[in-house]
């Protein structure tokens, strides 16, 4: 067993030979932010008393959430045979939304922790992270986690991890994040079987940019592995992909509180500040070089990220447009995924049409919105950008069902996924059937231990960002996971479907789905729409329609009975109080038309959970 | 479960009213109400504030009760003197519940004896009480008689025995006519309850319960749509599906139906729930709560009006008789309504009664919905023009809807 640390090796000093650089790789939840408190705990960087639960999970959103977004690196020393190590931990965000920002996490390590839960076994983020780590040729160490579950089983599930990355069952280490048993034999393996970095020190400087963090009081924070060279404060740097340059106001490593350093050396890992106010000018991905003595080549992998889901969102209350506006600027400071575009509703008012990397992304980014700016907002439903070409051979980019121009189409391309899809294998059927009634087309199955099974498909990414997730976990009993990443485009015949209420189009409510599907949207709309909107003074009558054509219908009866008979002996102060919610209700609808629709009815309409139901009148 | 008490401002201990209560009293009129909390059985759909117990603690039993409502008449006495507001006789007085007539009828004599003795009757006042067909005899109706009762309300609800059981009432439906026929004898003015939309209550059912009914030829009928109050038995069963739900169409439906038999055995309506034989047979006291005359309530969780100063008691009778014991008011809230408030109650409860609301008397908004109200057909066309708007039977079924369009702003 080794001690602690007696003295840490110190940063812009450190030989890459004594630095080891690693991340962990896990399904969510399998207790990756839980095993690095330990290991801070262990190794005595973080003092007992400052200990909270994921402790390197910042943002509120992620500690009630449980997960981890950004990502962060911090610097810990291990001591082993008697030299004192320093490993740099790099904590990946485990989410399929993220899935660029894992793969630059993973390409500043040398290593990986494959970590995975005792009593659930492999799943589909822990498959997909570890092909990253793969590509990326990191060594990976197999750990099973929570072996202090009674529930956990993990003779099976060494097997299983065995054979997938092709070892021994006995060389899978057992751990628990929990009770901290196994986590020092872990450090110790991590020094003995991870490879040091390498990197030429004389070289110009080249670091890659694995986060980049906006911080209200320090602009940006940008976090750095050097590959090359040495960078030093006050020196001026240069981005490599645009050029942009910047001086060094400070540079230092974070164990976990940032501490400033004299630099930082080949192998190491640490934080830059420049001043800059905005996470666009220092991308993830990118490499740093100094101005001085700049590299003349990249270290490559370098990727604009692009967002792929799109929804509008709109404050409930319109005079909180300012307020949504400046909030998603102050966001992009710090999210360089997000993009938006003002934009209007008829039925919903002012708001802006937004773009995601994916689902996940889209639900913390609006829970954030509204907590943070205390905004009460409305989200479209969903949906991905298409490519529509015209007769005239115009191309337009679509992501807003209200633009799909009507008529004249040549030909609409949407994009496609790969998806991984993890189960029990007495699943498949049930799956494939799912994948199936999406448009999947079967791109292979694996065994990956007697009853677990690997499915790949190849499907729209319309068809997974609504509720394919959520439909796929209950028809697998929770134990389905799910991965997918972009896989170019295709031809699909596609239509917008519109929603018609009293004969006026209420464009919030437009889709635009495949020509199969485009019935069952109209049934299910026109059939939500009847249960969420109040009954009115005349008859409303709900059309679904493709162009001019009436696909599915519904209809309002008109309310009969709007009375309170009772006289409640007197107490005309509780009637008052009845009349002054109804009036206060009413100013909670939005006018389409002559039809009065209450703000919930577009919220609810507009998800896909289906509690709604039980709202529903007569 | 009884229903929860509004929230307000406090309510002093002695009762003293803010002064605007006195404004103008010497022309208004004043009524009485009585509340008197107990039932032999709650009945599934009820959530007003009665008790099935016969000992409550601290002084609020049932046998307690008579003497100690008779003190809140005193403190009530006391503290309009206090706030300047004359003593005026009472025009109506109305004995509700509960089960009123649960109490031996000199129990309800006295406590309407200690009332006439602050205040003293009106000419022709009216004095009724609300009573269960069972909870009556020949000679108890007579013994209210001769103490100064003029007419009885019985809570018939319904003619038809599978829907009193839904209702958990408790009476044969052959009881009803037995004593109708008694306070007739006893010199009695009638008037019956009924309720319509009960689950499982068919439109022939309603009809048979509302043919009954007017067989018996009643001064007064008030029909009433059930409500599925929360907390109550029958809200549970249904949230359970062992009761089906109730529906606003059938209500509709039956109301309209109501409506036109009724009017056909030569009664007219006058509010929403409520047809009177001749005019001098509709309900006074509740046409003094639609009009925001003056009242005070005695009882616990009764609620009192005066003035544009609303207020209501505690709501168990045994911290009500507390309060009282220690001469201080039984209140437990109260508010002070302002110009405006008072403007949009004079509407909103206006506007169900047959006489209707003056139009030059709207504000202004209230004024431009008049024309859609036309459109709709929603208040009579004639009269609208003639100055004045009625509900259309149409309008009647959908009379908060027409509130609100009065109320827009
Ligand atoms: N019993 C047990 N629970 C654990 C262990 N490690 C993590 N957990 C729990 O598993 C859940 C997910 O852990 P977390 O560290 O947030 O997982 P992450 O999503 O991979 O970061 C939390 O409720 C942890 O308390 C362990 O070793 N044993
Ligand atoms: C409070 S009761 C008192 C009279 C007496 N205890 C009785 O039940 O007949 C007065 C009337 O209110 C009506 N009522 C009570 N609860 C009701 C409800 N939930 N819905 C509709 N009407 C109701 C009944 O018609 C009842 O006759
Ligand atoms: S008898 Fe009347 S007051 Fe008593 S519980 Fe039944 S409905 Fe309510
Ligand atoms: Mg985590």
């Amino acid at each position: 067993m080794s001690p602690m640390a007696r003295t840490a090796p110190v940063p812009a000093a450190t030989d890459p030979a004594i630095i080891r650089n690693f991340c962990i790789i896990a399904h969510i939840d399998h207790g990756k932010s839980t095993l690095a408190d330990r290991m801070l705990q262990l190794t005595g960087v973080v003092q007992q008393r400052d200990m909270k639960a994921q402790y390197l999970d910042r943002m509120d959103i992620e500690r009630e959430r449980g997960i981890t977004i950004k990502s962060q690196a911090v610097r810990i020393p291990w001591e082993v045979d008697g030299t004192a190590y320093c490993l740099n931990m790099i904590d990946t965000p485990g989410h399929v939304d993220f899935t660029y920002e894992v793969s630059r996490s993973l390409a500043a390590c040398e290593g990986a922790i494959l970590l995975v839960d005792a009593a659930q076994g492999i799943e589909a983020q822990t498959l997909a992270n570890l092909y990253l780590a793969m590509e990326n040729n990191l060594t990976i160490i197999p750990v099973l986690n929570k072996i202090d579950l009674p529930a956990a089983q993990p003779e099976k599930y060494a097997a299983e991890l065995a054979n997938l990355i092709g070892g021994k069952p006995e060389d899978v280490l057992m751990v628990s994040g929990k009770t901290g048993v196994g986590v020092e034999e872990l450090l110790d393996q991590i020094v003995r079987e991870l490879p040091a970095p390498k990197g030429d020190p004389n070289a110009p400087a080249r670091a890659m940019i694995f986060d980049s963090v906006y911080d209200t009081y320090r602009g940006v924070v940008t976090y750095v592995r050097v590959v090359d060279g040495k960078l030093s404060p006050r020196e001026k740097i240069q981005m490599m992909s645009t050029r942009a340059t910047h001086e060094l106001l400070e540079i230092g490593v974070s164990s976990p509180e940032p501490t400033p350093s004299k630099g930082l050396g080949v192998g190491e890992v640490g934080y830059l500040i420049t001043g800059v106010k905005d996470v666009r000018q220092s991308k993830v991905g990118d490499t740093v070089t100094s101005l001085h003595k700049p590299a003349t080549e990249s270290l490559g992998g370098y990727q604009d990220p692009k967002p792929m889901v799109f929804s509008g969102l709109y404050p409930l209350d319109g005079t909180d447009y300012p307020v949504l506006r400046d909030a998603l600027e102050k966001f992009t400071l710090n999210d360089a995924a997000l993009v938006y575009e003002p934009e209007t509703s008829a039925a919903l008012g002012f708001g802006f049409r937004v773009g995601f990397l994916g689902l996940l992304h889209l639900e913390i980014t609006r829970e954030r919105l509204e907590r943070e700016y205390n905004l009460d907002l409305i989200s479209t439903a969903p949906n991905v950008e298409y490519e529509v070409t015209l007769e005239d051979k115009k191309v337009l980019q679509v992501t807003n069902p209200s633009e799909y121009p009507s008529g004249k189409i040549a030909e609409v391309r949407e994009p496609m996924v790969s998806a991984t899809i993890l189960a029990p294998n007495e699943f498949v059927g049930a799956i494939m059937e799912l994948c199936q009634s999406r448009r999947g087309i079967l791109g292979g199955m694996d065994y990956l231990s007697e009853d677990r099974v690997e499915i790949r498909y190849r499907l729209p990414l319309a068809e997974i960002v609504f509720d394919f997730f959520d439909i796929l976990k209950s028809k697998t009993r929770g134990y389905g996971s799910l991965d997918w990443k972009a896989d170019g485009d295709q031809v699909a015949d596609l239509v917008k479907v519109d929603i018609l209420l009293q004969g006026e189009q209420v464009d919030a409510f437009s889709a635009i789905t495949h020509r199969d599907k485009a019935y069952a949207y109209g049934v299910m709309m026109t059939g939500k729409l009847r249960e969420l909107i109040p009954r009115q003074q005349f008859e409303v009558p709900i059309q679904a329609a493709i162009g001019a054509r009436i696909i599915a219908r519904e209809s309002i009866r008109a309310i009969r009975k709007d009375v309170l008979a009772k006289c409640y002996g007197g107490d005309i102060t509780r009637k008052r109080k009845l009349l002054e919610k109804q009036k206060e209700g009413k100013k909670r609808m939005k006018m389409v038309g002559r039809v009065e629709v209450p703000q919930e009815a577009f919220i609810a309409a507009l998800s896909s959970d289906e509690s709604s139901k039980d709202k529903s009148k007569k | 479960m009884p229903s929860a008490l509004p929230l307000g401002d406090p309510a002093p201990a002695d009762g003293v009213l803010p002064a605007q209560a006195a404004e103008g009293a010497s022309s208004r009129k004043f009524s009485l109400y009585a509340h008197i909390p107990f039932c032999a059985v709650r009945c599934g759909y009820c959530d007003f504030n009665t008790y099935t117990a016969t000992e409550l603690g601290g002084g609020a039993s049932q046998a307690a009760y008579a003497a100690t409502a008779a003190h809140e008449v005193a403190f009530a006495a006391r503290a309009l003197e206090a706030s300047g507001v004359p003593a005026r006789p009472m025009d109506t007085v109305f004995f509700g519940g509960g089960t009123p007539t649960l109490l031996p009828a000199g129990d309800l004599t006295s406590i309407l004896a200690a009332a006439v003795e602050q205040w003293g009757l009106a000419d022709g006042a009216e004095v009724t009480t609300e009573a269960n067909p069972d909870s009556v005899t020949r000679d108890s109706l007579q013994e209210l008689a001769d103490g100064g009762f003029t007419r009885v309300s019985f809570g018939m609800q319904s003619a038809v025995p599978h829907v009193l059981k839904v209702l958990d009432r408790t009476h044969e439906p052959a009881r009803v006519p037995q004593a109708i026929e008694w306070a007739r004898e006893a010199g009695l003015k009638v008037s019956v309850d009924l309720i319509y939309g009960t689950p499982g209550e068919s439109e022939a059912d309603w009809e048979t319960s509302v043919r009954t009914a007017l067989g018996y030829e009643p001064d007064h009928i008030s029909a009433y749509a059930l409500i599925i109050e929360e907390g109550t038995k029958l809200a549970g069963q249904i949230r359970r599906g062992l009761v089906p739900p109730i529906d606003d169409d059938d209500h509709a439906t039956k109301y309209m139906l109501a409506d036109e038999l009724i009017t056909a055995a030569g009664l007219g309506w006058y509010e929403v729930s409520n047809w009177a034989r001749t005019p001098e047979d509709a309900c006074q006291h509740n046409l003094a709560y639609w009009r925001g005359d003056d009242w005070w309530g005695i009882g616990p969780g009764a609620h009192s009006h005066v003035g544009g100063v609303r207020w209501w008691n505690v709501k168990h009778p045994t911290a009500y008789a507390q309060r009282l014991d220690r001469g201080e008011s039984p209140a437990a809230g109260r508010e002070t309504l302002d110009a405006q408030t008072r403007e949009v109650e004079r509407i909103m409860l206006t506007a169900r009664l047959a006489e209707g609301i003056e139009v030059a008397s709207l504000p202004p908004a209230g004024r431009s919905a008049v024309a859609g109200l036309i459109a709709q057909e929603l208040v009579d066309v004639r009269l609208a023009f003639a100055g004045r708007l009625v509900l259309t039977l149409k309008g009647r079924l959908l009379a908060d809807a027409v509130v609100r369009q009065l109320l827009a702003d």
